[in-house]
């Protein structure tokens, strides 16, 4: 087997080199703003603008409304069709992978033009209208990996025994679904929430389409116009998205060692 | 149980009205004429050379990064798996993987306009140390193979994270076997491993190319409106009525859910066919 282990550094040297350069490009660019030497000035410049606080509050606080909505959606239909419903499973499925098949570009199209005000529900005349909209069009794009994380988690425990269990100590639906079901998929539930805030924080097409004030269209604004900003709002997007794969990552290291293995 | 039906209500009301009822809107407004008859001249009209020429750049180009990062992607989750490297670098690359197969989007385009752009690192390295200037040699990062490059970031983790228990899935009894019954490496592949794989590598093919064909904002960041490829067509339809005919722009929504969904469709089916052998 030596000439197959040549060939495999060889690919994964030419990988490796590929997913770097663009990183290490991007640091170092990021650091060019002042002539001659390395420097923070496009950090500086980027914490001191005010549009950046702003956009960026708008988006975080946007992504804790998004996960608190998908998780009241996703974990008591998971719930309710594991239980109840087992025959609808993979029409449930099918609807929520959807979003992976329609374009988002084309969901919130038709958003603007089924909401417009002049509709049956007029969100989009009102400034909190159309943040309930973009909120339900992000939850919507994290329904696919909110509801294969839950379902994963959800296969992990006996969902039928655990809901009887707990209906003939007296515990009514909320309290089963509150404190029965979701205690055993939090991991599960925290892994769907690190992912929607990432996806969350850099989206664009939805804010911007439906004039939002939030932070994947600042990004693209200052791209469109400054120097060596861009490459430092790269380098802080891209902490965001590996600090959130970290947390996942350390959420499922911590089931592994809670839970012992089932057969 | 009647009542339980209550307990689908939330999930098929969010479902309604923010996925389903928006997207039928689109699909139905591209069959009807501003006055609400039903028509079928609106996708007849995609049919003119404008639009063709964005559904065929867009087409290339998904097709390009799909098969780039089928490529790429298979040989470093081959190299991995199969290829005697040592262990440690198997989890750490996978999970890079799930990072950068979600770093698309605005990020990913200043990224490559800082490594590869006229200023770039790699492109003033190039310059300075080796003498080759890749502008002067017609590189172009706003240009077709520019796209494509750029979208092999996040294509080519996608293809090792899916490839990857595929190619676990390769039992060492079959190699064994093929090989005391005398056939050598590339026969093996040829005759055994690859048709194997052969519906998991187009299925993700397909998939590859539906996330290439949808994905706007990594391609407006980076090329503003200068490369016409659908969905920076509709971008522009949507914020300005660019077609002049809203009904048009609905048509080329339309267009786009439809090859999506076929590419999707054929992901759907191939990988029923894989699971008989990843089983």
């Amino acid at each position: 087997m030596k000439a197959p282990r040549v060939w495999s550094w060889i690919a994964l040297t030419l990988g490796l080199l590929y997913f770097f350069l663009p990183l290490i490009g991007t640091i170092e660019f990021s650091l060019r703003k002042r002539r001659g030497e390395y420097s923070l000035d496009a950090y500086r410049w980027v914490f001191e603008d005010p549009k950046f606080r702003e956009t960026f509050s708008y988006s975080v606080v946007m992504a804790l409304f998004t996960i608190v909505v998908g998780v009241l959606i996703v974990v008591p239909t998971a719930y309710w069709v594991r239980l109840k419903f087992p025959r609808l499973r993979p029409l449930v499925e099918f609807v929520t992978l959807l979003p992976l098949v329609i374009p988002p570009i084309v969901i919130v199209f038709g958003y603007i033009r089924l909401y417009n005000t002049s509709s049956f529900l007029p969100l989009t005349g009102t400034a909190s209208g159309t943040n309930l909209l973009l909120m339900m069009g992000y939850a919507t794009l994290s329904l696919p990996y909110m509801y294969r994380a839950v379902d994963t988690g959800l296969r992990t425990i006996d969902v039928r025994t655990l809901t009887e269990a707990a209906q003939s100590l007296g515990a009514n639906w909320p309290t089963i679904i509150g404190r029965v079901i979701m205690p055993n998929v939090l991991v599960a539930v925290m892994s769907g929430a690190f992912l929607t805030f990432a996806i969350v924080i850099g989206e664009f097409v939805m804010a911007a389409l439906l004039n939002r004030p939030a932070f994947g269209p600042y990004l693209q604004l200052i791209g469109a116009n400054r120097a060596y900003e861009p490459a430092a709002l790269a380098v802080i997007a891209f902490s965001i998205t590996w600090i959130c794969m970290g947390l996942i990552q350390l959420a499922t290291l911590l089931t592994r060692h809670s839970r012992p293995p089932r057969s | 149980m009647p009542l339980a039906w209550l307990g689908m209500v939330p999930f098929t009301l969010f479902a309604v009205l923010f996925l389903i009822l928006p997207t039928m809107n689109i699909v139905v407004g591209a069959f009807q004429t501003p006055d609400g008859t039903p028509t079928f001249r609106n996708v007849l009209n995609l049919f003119q050379p404008s639009i063709l020429s964005a559904y065929w750049i867009s087409i290339r180009i998904s097709v390009a990064s799909a098969l780039a990062g089928c490529l790429i992607g298979f040989a470093m989750a081959a190299a991995i798996t199969l290829g005697g490297l040592p262990q440690w670098i198997r989890g750490p690359l996978l999970t890079f993987s799930g990072v950068a197969s979600n770093f698309a989007g605005v990020p990913l385009a200043f990224a490559f306009l800082a490594t590869l752009g006229r200023l770039g690192l790699v492109t003033v390295i190039l310059k300075d140390w080796f003498g080759i200037n890749i502008y002067g040699l017609g590189f172009n990062l706003l240009s077709f193979w520019g796209l494509t490059l750029v979208y092999l970031f996040f294509q080519i983790p996608l293809m090792i994270l899916i490839i990857t228990p595929a190619l676990d899935g390769l039992k060492k009894e079959w190699r064994e076997a093929a090989e005391i019954l005398g056939a050598s490496g590339p026969q093996y592949w040829r005759m055994v491993a690859l048709p194997i794989l052969l519906p998991s590598l187009l299925g993700t093919f397909a998939l590859l190319f539906a996330n290439a064909f949808g994905a706007v904002a990594t391609a407006y960041a980076l090329t503003g409106s200068s490369l016409s490829i659908v969905p920076i067509v509709l971008f522009a339809q949507i914020r300005g009525d660019v077609l002049q005919d809203p009904h048009l722009g609905y048509a080329l929504a339309f267009g786009m859910i439809v090859v999506t969904g076929i590419a999707n469709g054929i992901y759907v089916w191939l990988r029923a066919r894989t699971e008989r052998w990843t089983r």
